[in-house]
Parts: C-alpha cells; structure tokens; sequence
C-alpha cells in the first residue's frame, strides 16, 4: 500500500460523509469498549503478555489473521492487482505460502518453549543477556518499520476516506490512531488487544465476502467473464491477466521479485507480533488450530482480494479507475463497494463505500495495536526484567515498565510518522519482511534444531541478518537514485541530485537471509558453549512434548 | 545464566530424551516436517521463478480468460490449504499420543 501525497476527493458527492464518521466513531466505541472490560480483568503479567493463555484455538486463529490481515494487504493488494492486474498476485500467494514455515517447523515448538516473546525462546539454553538485548533489538526495529507504514497509511487513508484537506489532517489523524493505540495497549494488554483483533477480522471477513459476491455477481458467477472485462477495461488487455506488468521488465527486476518472494515466503515466521499470538493459547495444540485458522481465514480473503482488485478494474468507470491510480491502488476496494452498492450518489453506494472505509479503519487501529504491544512487551520483559534487573524484577514492575514503554513507543511512532509520510508504504512493510527473514527466522531455525548452536550464534545470526538487511537497502535505488525511466521522476527517498547506490535490487532477502544464517552457523562454530548443547536436549523434549511448558492462568 | 531448571526436572527431561518413545516421536515429527517444507519451498519458487522466467508458457490460455499463471496461482493456494490439512492430521493421529503420554509422565515425576 502507499499513500498519496495529494489528496484527492473521491466521491461524486459527500452523501457517504456522516454515515462514514458514525462509522468511524462507533468502530472507535466499540474498541475502547472491550478495551476498557479487559483491562479490567488484566491482572498478572501472564495476562498483561499473554491473555491468561486462556484463548481457545478459534479465537487465536481470528486474532492471528487479524493481526496479519493489515491496510496493506486489504487496500494494497486488491489496489495492486485493480492496477497491475495478475502482479498484484503475486504478493498474496508468498504472504499465504509463508504460513506453511509457521505451521510445520515454528508455532508449535515456540510455543512449548517460551514464555511472552521471541527471546524467551533463544534464552531458553543461552547466556541471557546478549541473546535477549540481540532478540529485543530486532523485534523492536522490524515492529517500528511495520508500524510506521500502518501510522502513515493511516493518516493518508483516513483523510482520503474522510476527505478531509491538507497536511494538518493527516497529522491529526496520526495522532488520534496513535493516541487509541497507546490506550487499548496500555489498558487492554493482550487481552484486550487479541478481543480487538478478532472483531477486525470478523469485519474485515464480512465486508470482503459481500463486496465479493456483489461482484461476481455481476458477472453471473463467471469467473472467465469477470478476467475478460477485467482486461479490456484496464487498457492493457491480456497482458493485464498474465505475470510481468509490473515486474520481470529486464534480469535485475526479475531477480528482484526473486529477492522479494524470499522475503516474504520467509519472514512471516520471525514477524514478533504473529510469534508472540502463540502463547495467548494454552497448548501447542491450540496453537496449531490457531495457524490452521489463521490459513484458512487469509487463504479465503486473499482469493476474494482477487475478485475485488479484478472486480475494481472491470467496474470502475474511468474517472473513478483514474483515482485508484492516483490512490496507488488504495481507493480500489472503497470505491468498488461503491459501484456494486449501486454507483456514485445512491444511498447504497454511500452505505457500502461507507462500511469498507469502516472495516478500513478498524483494521490500522487493530494491526498498530498488536505491533506496539509486542515493542513494549519486548522492552519489558527482555531489557527491563531480565537485562538490566537480571531477573529479579517482580511482576508488578514489569508490567508498569510495559505499559510505560508502550506510551513511549506510540509516542516515538507517532513522532516518526509524521515526518516519515513521504516514504514508500510497500518499501516500509517489505522491509519489516526482508529484516524478520535476515534476523530472526535464521536465529529461531538454528536453535530448534541445531544442537551446536550457542549464543554467539544467536547474537550474530541477528544482528548480522538485520544489519545486512538494512544496509543493503540503505544503499539500494530505493533510497538513492532511483528515476522513473519514461518520466524522469525521481522515485527515491533522496532527492535525485545524490546517488550512492551501489546494491542493484530494492529487496535485500535474496543476499541478507542468507548472510543472516551464514552469520549464525560462523558466530556457533568459532565458540563452544557446552551448556547450550547440554540444554538442548531439554528444549527438544519441552517443545515437542510440552513437558514443563507454560500453562494457562486460571482466575 | 540459562533459564533455570531443578536437578529432578533436569533428570526427567534427559530420561525422556533417551527414552525410544521420544526418539520415536522426533522422527516421525521430523521426517514429516522436513522433507515437506522442502517440497513446498520448491514448489513455490518454481512458480516464482516461472512468473519471471517462463511468460509465454504462463500466458498459456486454459479455458476462457483463464490463463496458466492463474491456475498455477490457484494450485499455490490448494497446496497451501492441503499440506496444513495433511499435517493437522499427521499431528492428531501420529504425534499427540506420544506427547501427552510423555507429558503426562513428566508432570507426574516432577511435582511442581
């Protein structure tokens, strides 16, 4: 997804405006509301990290897939495909494929072995200290990549959806989202945050499924048919349904995309705030009905984001084709609702527009939730607790110092999305992607099932994967001298007098994941930790067994 | 500094790491796990690598509008969807009995 830097109005007429805000207002009431009723029953840290491990399988998958289910890939993906046709594809099928790694080598085993985060995991059989500050470093930095493109989708999207004029909106909006966020993280916990996402997504399902069989419906259920006005109408004809619209032009963007279906096949499993949804369940068996929810419940939305971005293109008329192009793709689902309600100016046009603005919107407040939640349980569990107070803090503690970082984690996004609203929202979530891939996954692999493994190993594989992520991108065309060929625009972060790129792909994880691992396997074979090697045999046995594991609160 | 563990849970956990049901239990575990992640990892970048590589025969027309790339597409999910269901099953039937009878003697060596 990326935002507009102008803002464009989009409706014929503003009839869909009031209904619109009580929307808005009432997808904001009924969020405090859970917030507030979980809150109230948030009383340990298990609680305040975990829900209570009292989450039953179907309630984890919902929140799971609300929690990954984000305005990227709601708006962004069926924009994608309404403007590049089958390329827009392509993105769903490596964010649904990745869920497989979860499924198979991750959820289960993590969940039999940690406590509230990522670290946990490593720390298991490792030297605490560097493996959790290495673990918290990088949850942190692919957390705040994630949630500062959720911050400035915000603002761009509400405003668009709003239509409300100019920049100072926009920061307002910032603002407000982060201000709801800092609250229902803050009060709610992982109680109330997990309650948040399951409503999204039983919105964000809804929704989706009636904008699908709208459309289909027009096309009498024919699929063929659908594709074919889907073609004709974007102008590109059948090269519209095929691959290469958008990437595949010469060998470096084809191994690109190569680089970019790595990452994101890859990174899902190192994502924190998917990892740390494991444990808001009681058992590795909850925790797998969690992921088999989760993949039945996104494999649905990604194949109706198929209908919608295919329904946008056919459909829309072409002023309303030509602001989803000035949207970036973004206006295409709000503004098929529209069409399909029964076209600009009818009250069901105003209803439906109005309703997916609404799903829209729930899903930011919802996805910025879970990302701050998890930067702040990482902060205070893993710096506070167990670096700097060795372990000795009590829970108490603990979780003041989690809401306190909580408050200032929102505070430093919504500081940093302000001026950030230039950036590319897409690069940003490919980022946290490509970061997760390098960093973690190759960290959370080698210790489930490398016994040599230490934690020298861990503290490399991390910092090594997530530094040559970054760098690597910081010296890409995306930040430095990247020009649209036919135009002449300049198309990178920096102005188009300073070039420094040196790394040809926009997508690191072809050479960064891996380096990430390779960085691993170095960092473990030049020190020798017996006690990692030792501990090893209890972390089989606990994760795949459950022997020892964690259990649920009972209140 | 690792996490902490007693000399009892330390004991029970490395007679249940010796014992064959666990043995057993790893391998079933891991000779499902691994060799499936390779497959769909392949099966996966072959259709990456053919959305880039192998336009023309991506283009190919099925039935209607409905083009090669397209069922490929759609085959990525049925795996997807098939591979999750085969493991939930492999996991119900061959795996869980194992796991909570180990559980089960872990929590009965090791009051807590």
């Amino acid at each position: 997804m990326s935002a507009t830097d102008t803002l464009v109005p989009f409706a014929a007429d503003n009839s869909h405006r009031p209904l619109t805000t009580t929307l808005f207002v009432l997808v904001v009431l009924v969020t405090l509301g859970i917030t507030v009723w979980a809150g109230r029953q948030t009383k340990t840290a298990t609680d305040y990290y975990a829900g209570g491990r009292s989450f039953t399988g179907v309630q984890n998958g919902f929140a799971v897939a609300g929690d990954y289910m984000s305005a990227a890939s709601f708006l962004g993906i069926s924009g994608a495909i309404a403007l590049t046709g089958y390329d827009g594809f392509l993105y769903s099928i490596g964010f649904l494929v990745a869920w497989l790694v979860a499924l198979l080598l991750v959820a289960e085993l993590l969940r039999n072995s940690g406590r509230y985060t990522m670290a946990d995991q490593l720390a298991f059989r490792m030297r605490q200290r560097p493996v959790r500050t290495a673990a918290s470093v990088s949850t942190v930095v692919v957390s705040i990549f994630y949630l500062l493109a959720q911050m400035v989708g915000a603002g761009a999207l509400v405003s668009l959806l709003l239509e409300l004029e100019g920049d100072a909106a926009k920061n307002v909006t910032i603002a407000l989202v982060g201000a709801l966020m800092i609250f229902y993280v803050t009060v709610g916990g992982m109680k109330g945050t997990t309650w948040v996402q399951i409503v999204k997504a039983v919105l964000l399902m809804g929704g989706t499924i009636l904008i699908t069989v709208l459309v289909l419906a027009q096309f009498n259920f024919n699929i063929s048919d659908l594709l074919g006005g889907a073609a004709e109408n974007s102008g590109a004809g059948q090269a519209f349904l095929e691959p290469g619209l958008k990437y595949g032009a010469d060998t470096t963007a084809k191994i690109d995309f190569l680089s970019l279906g790595l990452a994101l096949v890859l990174g899902t499993a190192g994502l924190p705030h998917i990892l740390i949804r494991f444990y808001t369940v009681p058992t590795a068996k909850q925790a797998r009905s969690s992921v088999l929810w989760a993949i039945s419940l996104i494999g649905t939305f990604y194949l109706m984001t198929l209908v919608l971005g295919f329904g946008a293109a056919a459909l829309l008329s072409e002023g309303a084709y030509g602001q989803v192009a000035e949207s970036d793709g973004n206006l295409a689902s709000p503004l098929l609702a529209e069409e399909v309600g029964g076209g600009p100016g009818s009250n069901g046009g105003a209803i439906l527009l109005a309703l997916i603005a609404a799903v829209a919107f729930a899903t930011i407040l919802a996805v910025v939730a879970g990302l701050t939640l998890t930067s702040a349980s990482s902060v205070a569990h893993d710096i506070y607790a167990n670096v700097i107070r060795r372990g000795k803090a009590t829970e108490r503690d603990e979780v003041r110092v989690a809401r306190g970082a909580a408050f200032a984690i929102g505070a430093v996004a919504i500081v940093l999305a302000i001026p950030a609203q230039n950036l590319n929202i897409a690069f940003l979530v490919a980022l946290a992607f490509a970061v997760a891939a390098s960093g973690n996954v190759p960290a959370l692999l080698l210790n489930l099932f490398w016994k040599r493994f230490n934690t020298r190993g861990a503290v490399w594989g991390i910092y090594g994967g997530l530094s040559s992520a970054v760098v690597l991108v910081f010296f890409s065309p995306v930040v430095s001298g990247k020009v649209d060929p036919a135009t002449g625009e300049n198309l990178a972060l920096f102005p188009a007098s300073v070039d420094f790129s040196w790394f040809p792909l926009e997508n690191p994880g072809i050479v960064s994941i891996p380096l990430g691992f390779l960085f691993g396997i170095i960092g473990t074979l030049t020190a020798r930790d017996r006690t990692a090697e030792e501990k090893y045999d209890e972390l089989e046995v606990r994760a795949l067994t459950g022997a020892g594991a964690e259990k649920a609160v009972t209140h | 500094m690792v996490e902490e563990t007693t000399t009892q849970q330390h004991d029970t956990y490395q007679r249940i790491h010796a014992s064959r049901e666990f043995i057993e239990l790893r391998r079933r575990y891991q000779t499902f796990a691994f060799p499936m992640t390779v497959a769909f990892m392949v099966w996966y970048l072959l259709y990456v690598l053919a959305s880039s590589w192998a336009n023309g025969f991506m283009a190919t027309k099925v039935v209607g509008n409905i083009n090669v790339a397209l069922v490929f597409g759609l085959l990525q999910f049925a795996s997807t969807f098939l591979i999750a269901w085969l493991y939930a099953r492999h996991a119900t039937q061959k795996l869980d009995p194992i796991a909570d009878r180990l559980r089960d003697e872990y929590d009965a060596e090791v009051s807590r």
